[in-house]
């Protein structure tokens, strides 16, 4: 090759393109033809990973089981006796949380049978007070940051329960409350796992790539089968999307462990126990608790996908109350969801920066202050709430449990605003709307679906190759070629356009709003804050607004897409150019760059690489969005995957098509992730 | 520490064993609660607290369990929800019998209640004279221009269910009723985005053509179901029909009840009752406007309509008793 051609990135690009479309305009659609669409090859797999499961869970290795309740023996496959069995222990679990805070029987029934409770209508465990949780968390945030935490946290709590929301919110606490720890300890687990064993690390990668990129809804039909359908399977799922990252961020804080750390602990004769716990893992802190932050937020960004296999709680409340477009409602519940994540993610990273005194010498009523102060809040609840149960003789006992529905309510407010809405902003939409979809959306799809296959993998390879070099470009490929032998290509290929479109139009906002604000330091906040709201309110219910809006198109889509995608696009560039060296921003003043020089020419290209990291998730958000979008109405993989939950074979067909997926989201992370590292090596960052 | 939780997973995991294989005596009704699946529709939710109601009064323990439509079928077959109380011909026949010829769910019976699941408009694009002719399907041929979207390539939208309520039933009577050159096919993904489009076609004044049916909210607003030709047995292209005969409207529908498959041994006499069972379509319609029109929550509306109907559901319910004991 020249050297003309190796230096310029631009000519190499140009090269590509002309080459791209020439391909284009030299193969015509045709059936027979290879280069424009392969055969498929693979179309079989979903019936052989469909064959799989069935056979594992409803022949294989049969055992005759007794069942009391109708007297009979019963041949049950024993995998699906292990995984019922895990099924019920979590519920178990649960259901003890959930009953300690609102009261039940099936925690007794554990431990006795429900014959036990129909003849002793006494063995019930009564409700606590919503008055004595909040009490406690209050508490609890007090001890871990101190006076605002507690505020927020008591604010939190007068919210859901005024509303009338404190039922289904205690619903879905316990299922966090159990989800989140199970993740906690299995990502540590799995990252000291891989930290310790290279093999092990090169098992994980991959599938946790593929679980950090699949949709979650394309596995709700193998949980349903393996596991069953309520609560338990709700945390299942949501473990099984918050670990990875979990996995990932304590693998990362053990690498960064100093070897001098590690001498350290070595030469003071620690044994391997006492070296992970006494040594790895307090070094690797900030890095593990981050872990744990995210978990949390993840878990509880899962509540309303749960609800579609049996998480009782807010996420079922709202999809009821979207079903009958009671959109006031639906804000109501998110915003509860949005406060529970927000007091939760407020006190794991309270927690992560906590240090340990580990020289206090205190006294009994000191050490034990929190403890006594919480048992003054439990039996000053209980009063109040026998005080209620006086007071409000006829009504509900608001002191107690404020029952759903009979709080107050903002919905007619939303409601007006959502009107609001509509008239002011309709009719200019509409036009708009008009535009878009066919001025840009129709022919944008129509240009990608008329790209023959080899051009498809010309242009991305060849796009892998300049970029991040030829290893890349393979990898690359094989992803692609999964997709190309599936039966699913044209679904993909619209799926890739309605992404492309959602990344480059959330990365542009997502970047220049991100170095806007980074100029100021209230407004970078102001806009983080802002970031972490959009992540975890629950994205169905601004579907309901936009469809009425833009109606029933991909313009739905996108905007949905739009909205959740410019989050970590903005997050990423704020704090890029934050942490960008102030040494370095000196000298380039003294050098007399103007402001915007400054910002171009110096803090942009420092922060490139990480800037990247953040386009990169923007990309796997565009992917999730636009998957989810099939619930206003695609024609992409996303409407197979919805399609799938009714079909006899559809556990297969939806992991397949949630591989395929996963793979546009690899594929992509690999050019982006190379390059970055690259740019990241050439600036000497690391 | 590590011990520890062992220790305690072994013993969550054996409790979990223990709660797989406890039940109740087999003779009368055993005290394991009878689980309801509450999906996402307000006539469903209130009789599933009805139903509810019922079986209480009758002394058993009943549970209620919130599932999406689609995975309930899969969930009856294995013992997840032990009833389903509402299966609608046209959008869930196919994973009825799906489940049932997989095993594990049974028949049991079917409602008083005639549904109808038809594409329609609402009725103020009939007094707006948006179409004139309709409900008669041969309208639909002049008209088309007032039902066009942006990304309709200028033929005018019939707004359908997600794919997989009746796959391509809707693109192919288009096609037999000779209207493809002016009408196309659009699937929403859900009912949530069906009613957001009637709201904002409402809004906005213009026409639009959307899949409905009845006993709906939608009915006290007032919607047309639009007539197409005579539907028989065998006339639609899956059921072995021709493109001539697959123009033929929705049938008149049943509404099913189902049940996993022991529940008629573990509990005999709730079994029989809700085997018993039968709604008609007013009785529904009524259930759903206690929540859709008169704001009631759904288990106050179904208390309400317990204490209302009295003499509808004792009957079931205590004739079963009688012969029991």
């Amino acid at each position: 090759m020249p050297s003309y051609l190796k230096s310029s990135k631009a000519i190499q690009f140009g090269v590509l393109f002309i080459a791209f479309f020439l391909l284009n305009a030299l193969i015509g659609p045709s059936e027979s033809n290879y280069l424009w669409r392969l055969p498929p090859l693979l179309k079989d797999i979903p019936f052989l990973i469909n064959d799989l499961v069935r056979g594992l869970m409803f022949e294989w290795m049969p055992i005759d089981v007794y069942d009391p309740s109708i007297d009979e023996y019963e041949q049950k496959p024993l995998f699906r006796e292990i995984t019922r069995a895990i099924s019920s222990s979590f519920s178990f679990v649960i259901n003890a949380v959930r009953e300690f805070i609102l009261g039940g029987s099936k925690t007794i029934v554990a431990f006795s049978s429900w014959d036990f409770i129909k003849e002793n209508p006494w063995a019930v465990w009564p409700a606590l007070p919503w008055t004595v949780v909040v009490g406690w968390a209050m508490v609890l945030g007090y001890k871990l940051q101190g006076r605002n935490l507690a505020f927020l946290t008591g604010v939190a709590g007068l919210y859901i329960a005024a509303f009338g929301q404190w039922s289904p919110s205690m619903q879905t606490l316990s299922f966090i409350l159990i989800a989140a720890p199970v993740s906690v300890f299995l990502g540590l687990a799995l990252g000291v796992f891989a930290y310790k064993s290279k093999a092990v690390e090169a098992f994980l990668n991959p599938l946790l790539n593929v679980a950090q990129t699949m949709p979650h809804y394309s596995y709700l039909v193998p949980i349903i089968v393996l596991f069953g359908v309520g609560d338990h399977a709700a945390a299942l799922v949501t473990i099984l999307f918050a670990t990875p990252s979990m996995v990932r961020l304590v693998l990362l804080g053990l690498k960064n462990v100093p070897t001098d750390v590690v001498d350290a602990g070595r030469m003071s004769g620690c044994n391997d126990f006492q070296m992970l716990f006494r040594v790895l893992i307090p070094t690797a802190k900030r890095d593990v608790l981050i872990g744990v932050n995210q978990v949390v937020m993840q878990c509880l960004s899962m509540t309303v996908i749960a609800a579609f296999i049996g998480a009782q709680g807010l996420g079922s409340n709202l999809l009821i109350a979207l079903n009958s477009l009671r959109i006031g409602t639906g804000l109501e519940i998110g915003i509860c969801i949005v406060l529970i994540a927000v007091v939760f993610d407020k006190m794991s990273l309270a927690w992560a920066n906590k240090q340990t005194d580990y020289f206090a010498d205190l006294s009994f009523t000191k050490r034990y202050r929190h403890f006594l102060i919480m048992a003054a809040i439990l039996v000053g609840g209980i009063v109040m709430a026998m005080i209620g149960s006086i007071i409000f003789e006829e009504d509900f006992n608001y002191f107690y449990i404020v029952p759903h529905n009979k709080g107050l309510t903002t919905a007619p407010f939303w409601q007006a605003g959502v009107d609001w809405v509509w008239d002011t902003f309709f009719y200019t939409l509409k036009s708009f709307n008009e535009w878009l979809i066919t001025g840009v959306l129709v022919p944008m799809r129509d240009a990608y679906l008329a790209m023959p296959v080899v051009a498809t993998f010309l242009l991305v390879m060849g796009t892998a190759y300049i970029l991040a070099g030829l290893r890349s470009a393979l990898i690359v490929g094989g992803f692609l070629l999964f997709i190309a032998f599936s039966e699913y290509w044209d679904r993909a290929l619209i799926t890739m356009y309605m992404a492309t479109f959602a990344v480059v139009v959330s990365g542009i906002i997502g970047i220049t709003l991100g170095a806007a604000c980074a100029q100021n330091t209230f407004a970078s906040k102001a806009v983080l804050l802002f970031c972490d709201f959009l992540q975890t309110f629950p994205s169905f219910i601004y579907l309901i607004p936009v469809i009425m809006l833009f109606g029933i198109t991909d313009t739905s889509v996108l905007i949905a897409s739009l909205a959740f995608a410019s989050v970590p696009a903005t997050r990423f560039t704020v704090e890029g150019l934050r942490s960008v060296p102030p040494v370095l921003q000196d000298a380039g003043s003294m050098c007399g760059v103007s402001r915007l020089q400054r910002l171009i020419s110096i803090e942009i290209p420092i922060a490139f690489p990480h800037i990247m990291l953040g386009v990169n998730q923007t990309v796997n958000f565009a992917l999730m969005m636009v998957i989810i979008g099939a619930f206003i109405g695609t024609i992409d993989l996303g409407q197979l995957i919805l399609k799938a939950i009714s079909e006899p074979q559809g556990t297969g067909i939806g992991i397949t098509l949630g591989v395929c997926v996963a793979f546009i989201g690899l594929a992509v992370d690999q050019i982006i992730r190379t390059w970055a590292n690259k740019r990241k090596l050439a600036l000497g960052l690391n | 520490m590590k011990r520890l939780t062992k220790k305690l997973m072994a013993g969550t995991f054996a409790i979990g064993l223990a709660l797989v294989s406890a039940t109740g005596a087999a003779s009368a009704d055993s005290s394991e609660p009878i689980k309801i699946p509450i999906k996402n529709w307000s006539s469903q939710i209130v009789m599933a607290h009805v139903i509810g109601g019922m079986f209480e009064s009758m002394g058993n323990n009943v549970e209620y369990v919130p599932v999406d439509n689609q995975a309930s079928f899969e969930a009856v077959r294995v013992g997840d929800i032990t009833i389903l109380q509402e299966v609608w011909q046209s959008t869930m026949q196919n994973a009825y019998y799906n489940a049932m010829e997989k095993g594990g769910l049974i028949d049991a019976g079917t409602h008083a209640a005639e549904t109808l699941e038809e594409m329609g408009v609402p009725n103020w694009v009939i007094e707006q004279g948006l179409c004139p002719g309709l409900p008669s399907w041969e309208a639909l041929k002049d008209c088309s221009a007032a039902f066009a979207t942006p990304d309709s390539g200028g033929k005018g939208r019939w707004l359908e269910g997600p794919q997989s309520w009746h796959g391509e039933v809707m693109p192919n009577r288009i096609k037999g009723l000779g209207l493809d050159d002016t009408w196309t096919v659009k699937f929403a993904g859900g009912a949530d985005a069906l009613w957001t489009e009637l709201e904002a076609a409402k809004k906005e004044g213009r026409g639009t053509v959307i899949f409905n049916w009845t006993p709906n909210f939608t009915d006290a607003s007032g919607f047309t179901f639009i007539e197409f030709p005579e539907y028989y047995d065998g006339c639609r292209i899956a059921d072995g029909g021709t493109m001539d005969t697959t123009g033929c409207g929705s049938p008149k529908g049943w509404l099913k009840k189902g049940a996993f498959w022991k529940f008629p041994k573990t509990h005999p006499n709730a079994y029989r009752a809700f085997s018993q069972l039968s709604f008609t379509t007013p009785q529904i319609g009524s259930m759903a406007a206690l929540v859709d029109v008169d704001k009631m929550t759904h288990e106050d509306a179904a208390k309400k309509w317990l204490a209302d109907n009295e003499d509808v559901w004792k009957p079931w319910a205590t004739s079963v008793l009688g012969e029991g004991n």
